[in-house]
C-alpha cells in the first residue's frame, strides 16, 4: 500500500540502499552527503556505502572538523561544506554558445537535458534556503529557466536535525531544526537500544512511491515520540542566536562606526556568500576562441566582495572593505526583506565557520545592537 | 587568395626560469591555433630565427636585475604596441627579488672569485617599474589557459576574462572545502589573486601565493594574525609573504612587519 501524505512508517538502517537504488532505478541522479577533503560534501552517489555513516563534524568560528563517532549514525553530521545551492545553481553555468556560420550565427545550448536530482539529506534550514531561492529566481515574473527546471525535477529527501552544531541559530531565524513542508520524505534517524530506524514521513505521492517500494512498517508509539523529540533537543542545543531585530538594526546602521571593526578583521575573500545557501550573486562573462569563429556566454558564481562586483564606468562603487561587509549583511538580513519578503539568511551557520577569520555574522548584528543602545 | 595579415607576437626574457615562455610551449594543441592566429616573430625559446620589430604584441618574461636589462627593456617597449608580463618575475620581481632585503654585494664577495666581472642592480624588480606595461598575466608559472584567454581577448578586441578576485573564489567555485578552516593549513588564498586553477587547496595544501596579491586592498595584516593564532611565529609568517611574489608591495610590507 502506497503510504498517503503525512503518514508516518519505519525502516531498517539497511533499507537506506533500496531506497537510493529506487531513486536511481527511476532515473534520479542522486545527491548526498559523502566524506571528502576532510569535509562532508553533497555529491553524486551510488549506494549507501556513499554515506557517512560514523562520521561527526564540529564547527567552530573558522574551525571545522570531521571526527569518528562510536555509533554508526549515518546523519550524525550537521551539514555538508557548500549547501545544495551547488546543484541547483551551479557555480559556473554555459548559457549559450554561437558559432559562425555564413555572414550570421548559429545559437546553441542553453542546458536542459541534464537528469532529474535527487537530494538525500537536505536539512530544515536547507530546505528553507530553496524556498528563499524559489522567490528569488520567479519573482515579478523574471524566472530563471535552469533553476526552476532543476528545482521542480528534484526529488528531496530531508533529514531532521537531532543535534546542533555550535554554529547553527535557525531556531532564531525560524527556518528549523524542524522540517517544514515542501520535502517528499523526511527522516528521522533513531538509534536506540542497538536498534538502528528510520522514521519515514511521506510529505508527496511520489515521496509515498518510494517509500511503498521499501520494506516498512508501521512506527511504535516510543519510535515516533523519539522523532518529535528531536528538533526540539537540536533547538535547545543552539548556542547562537540571531537578533529579532536585524532588519532594524542594519537598517539604522549604516553610518555605524563599528563597519570600521569589522572592516579590520574580513579578508573580503568571499567565502562567506560561496558557502551560503542564499547567496546568488552572478557575473556575465563572454569568452571566444582564438578564431573568433566559436562565442559563448557563462554565467559564473561571483561575490558582493570582489572589488569587481561594483565595478561601473569610472571604477566600482564599494571600495572599502567596510563598504562590502556592510552590503553583504545588510542585504542579507534587512533589504532582503524589501526584496522578496523575507530573510536571506536561514540560520545554517556556514559563513561563520568557514569564515577563514571566523567572523560570525549573529555577533556583528549583536555589536551593531549594542552600539545602537550605547552598550 | 592572399593571405590574411596576422599580428606579429615576440616572446622575451629577461631574470627568469622560462617556466612562463614554457607555459607557451605547453599549450600543445592550442600551440596550432596560436600559431594560425598570430605569426610567432620572436620566441627564441622555441626558434633562433628572430623576426624584425615593431611587434603587435609583446609577452615579457622576467625581472630586471642587471643594468643592461634596464636598457632592453626600453628597447623592447619601444618595438610593442601591447606589452604583457608573464609570471611573477615580470609583474613583481619574482623569488630573485628576495635580494633586496640583503646587501647584494655581500652575497657577490662570498660566492664569486672575481666579484669584479659581475656586474648587476642590487634589487631583482618589475617591469612595469621601468616601462609602461599593458596587462599583467600572474602565476609562478603563468596559467596556460589565461595566456589563450588573452591572447584570444586581444585578438578579438574583447575584455580579457582575468579575475582579480581571490583565490578563495576560485577554490570555492571548484568545491574544495577551506583548508585553512577544515585542516589548520596556513592559507594565503584570501590575499592572492585567483588563477592557478587551484593547485595546492585541492592537494591538501594552503596556497603559496604564486599569484601575488590581489590588487585591491588585501587585508594581509588580519590574514598574518590569523596565521600567529594557527601556531606560526614571526619568522614563518615572514617567509609565508616572502616567496614569488615577496617585492608585490603590500607582500613586501606584510614581510616587513614580522621579526627577521
Amino acid at each position: 500500500m502506497v503510504p498517503g501524505i503525512g503518514t508516518k512508517v519505519v525502516f531498517e538502517r539497511n533499507e537506506l540502499d533500496r531506497l537510493i537504488t529506487a531513486l536511481r532505478e527511476r532515473q534520479y541522479r542522486v545527491v548526498g552527503p559523502t566524506v571528502g577533503e576532510g569535509a562532508i560534501l553533497y555529491e553524486e552517489m551510488t549506494s549507501s556505502a556513499d554515506l557517512p555513516a560514523g562520521w561527526t563534524d564540529s564547527s567552530q568560528p573558522a574551525t571545522y572538523r570531521l571526527n569518528r563517532a562510536r555509533n554508526g549514525r549515518v546523519f550524525g553530521y550537521t551539514l555538508a561544506a557548500q549547501s545544495w545551492k551547488r546543484h541547483l545553481y551551479p557555480p559556473r553555468q554555459r548559457l549559450f554558445r554561437a558559432e559562425r556560420a555564413g555572414r550570421g550565427f548559429r545559437l546553441s545550448g542553453g542546458g536542459g537535458d541534464e537528469a532529474p536530482m535527487a537530494f538525500i539529506g537536505v536539512r530544515a534550514c536547507e530546505m528553507a534556503a530553496m524556498q528563499v531561492h524559489d522567490r528569488v529566481f520567479t519573482q515579478d515574473g523574471f524566472t530563471e529557466p535552469g533553476y526552476v527546471r532543476r528545482r521542480q525535477a528534484a526529488f528531496v529527501v530531508a533529514v531532521e536535525c537531532a543535534h546542533a552544531g555550535a554554529t547553527c541559530f535557525c531556531a532564531s531565524t525560524g527556518t528549523g531544526p524542524a522540517v517544514g513542508p515542501g520535502y517528499d520524505i523526511l527522516l528521522n534517524e533513531i538509534l536506540d537500544a542497538g536498534r538502528h530506524v528510520f522514521v519515514a514521513t511521506a510529505g508527496s505521492e511520489k515521496g509515498g512511491e518510494i517509500l511503498a517500494g521499501l520494506s516498512c512498517r508501521a512506527p511504535a508509539a516510543a519510535e515516533l515520540s523519539a522523532a518529535a523529540a528531536q528538533p526540539a533537543s537540536a533547538a535547545a542545543e543552539q548556542q547562537r542566536r540571531m537578533s529579532a531585530d536585524a532588519a532594524g538594526v542594519l537598517s539604522r546602521s549604516a553610518e555605524s562606526p563599528h563597519w570600521d571593526n569589522v572592516a579590520g578583521r574580513c579578508l573580503t575573500c568571499g567565502n562567506c556568500t560561496m558557502v551560503c545557501p542564499t547567496c546568488f550573486c552572478t557575473s556575465v562573462e563572454d569568452v571566444t576562441d582564438l578564431s573568433g569563429d566559436i562565442a559563448e556566454r557563462w554565467r559564473n558564481w561571483d561575490s558582493c566582495f570582489t572589488i569587481d562586483y561594483s565595478y561601473i564606468h569610472g571604477g566600482s562603487v564599494r571600495q572599502s572593505g567596510a563598504s562590502r561587509y556592510r552590503q553583504w549583511i545588510t542585504h542579507k538580513l534587512a533589504s532582503w526583506q524589501q526584496q522578496f519578503g523575507t530573510s536571506g539568511c536561514v540560520g545554517c551557520g556556514r559563513c561563520i565557520t568557514w569564515c577563514p577569520v571566523g567572523i560570525d555574522i549573529t555577533a556583528e548584528v549583536r555589536a551593531l545592537e549594542d552600539r545602537e543602545q550605547g552598550r | 587568395m592572399p593571405e590574411k595579415k596576422r599580428p606579429k607576437l615576440a616572446v622575451w626574457k629577461f631574470s627568469s626560469c622560462d617556466g612562463c615562455q614554457l607555459s607557451l610551449l605547453d599549450c600543445e594543441l592550442e600551440l596550432l591555433a596560436v600559431a594560425e592566429a598570430v605569426e610567432i616573430a620572436y620566441f627564441l625559446e622555441a626558434t633562433r630565427t628572430a623576426g624584425k620589430g615593431p611587434y603587435d604584441l609583446s609577452l615579457v618574461e622576467g625581472s630586471i636585475t642587471t643594468p643592461h636589462d634596464v636598457q632592453r627593456i626600453r628597447e623592447v617597449r619601444r618595438l610593442s604596441k601591447v606589452l604583457v608580463t608573464i609570471g611573477a618575475c615580470a609583474t613583481a620581481g619574482g623569488i630573485q627579488a628576495l635580494r633586496n632585503f640583503h646587501d647584494v654585494k655581500g652575497f657577490i664577495d662570498r660566492v664569486y672569485a672575481h666579484p669584479e666581472y659581475i656586474e648587476t642592480l642590487a634589487t631583482s624588480t618589475a617591469i612595469g617599474d621601468h616601462v609602461a606595461v599593458d596587462f599583467e598575466l600572474r602565476g609562478c608559472p603563468i596559467n596556460k589557459h589565461q595566456l589563450l584567454e588573452l591572447i584570444g581577448a586581444l585578438l578579438n578586441k574583447r575584455k580579457p576574462n582575468i579575475p582579480k578576485y581571490a583565490e578563495c573564489i576560485e577554490c570555492k567555485l571548484r568545491g574544495t572545502p577551506c583548508v585553512m578552516v577544515a585542516k589548520g593549513e596556513p592559507c594565503l588564498g584570501p590575499v592572492v589573486q585567483a588563477g592557478c586553477g587551484n593547485l595546492c587547496p585541492t592537494q591538501g595544501r594552503g596556497c603559496y601565493g604564486c599569484f601575488g596579491p590581489i590588487s585591491h586592498q588585501p587585508n594581509t595584516a588580519a590574514l598574518a594574525e590569523h596565521f600567529t593564532a594557527l601556531g606560526m611565529d614571526a619568522r614563518d609568517v615572514q617567509r609565508r609573504f616572502r616567496s614569488f611574489n615577496a617585492n608585490a608591495v603590500a607582500f613586501r610590507k606584510e614581510s616587513e612587519a614580522h621579526a627577521d
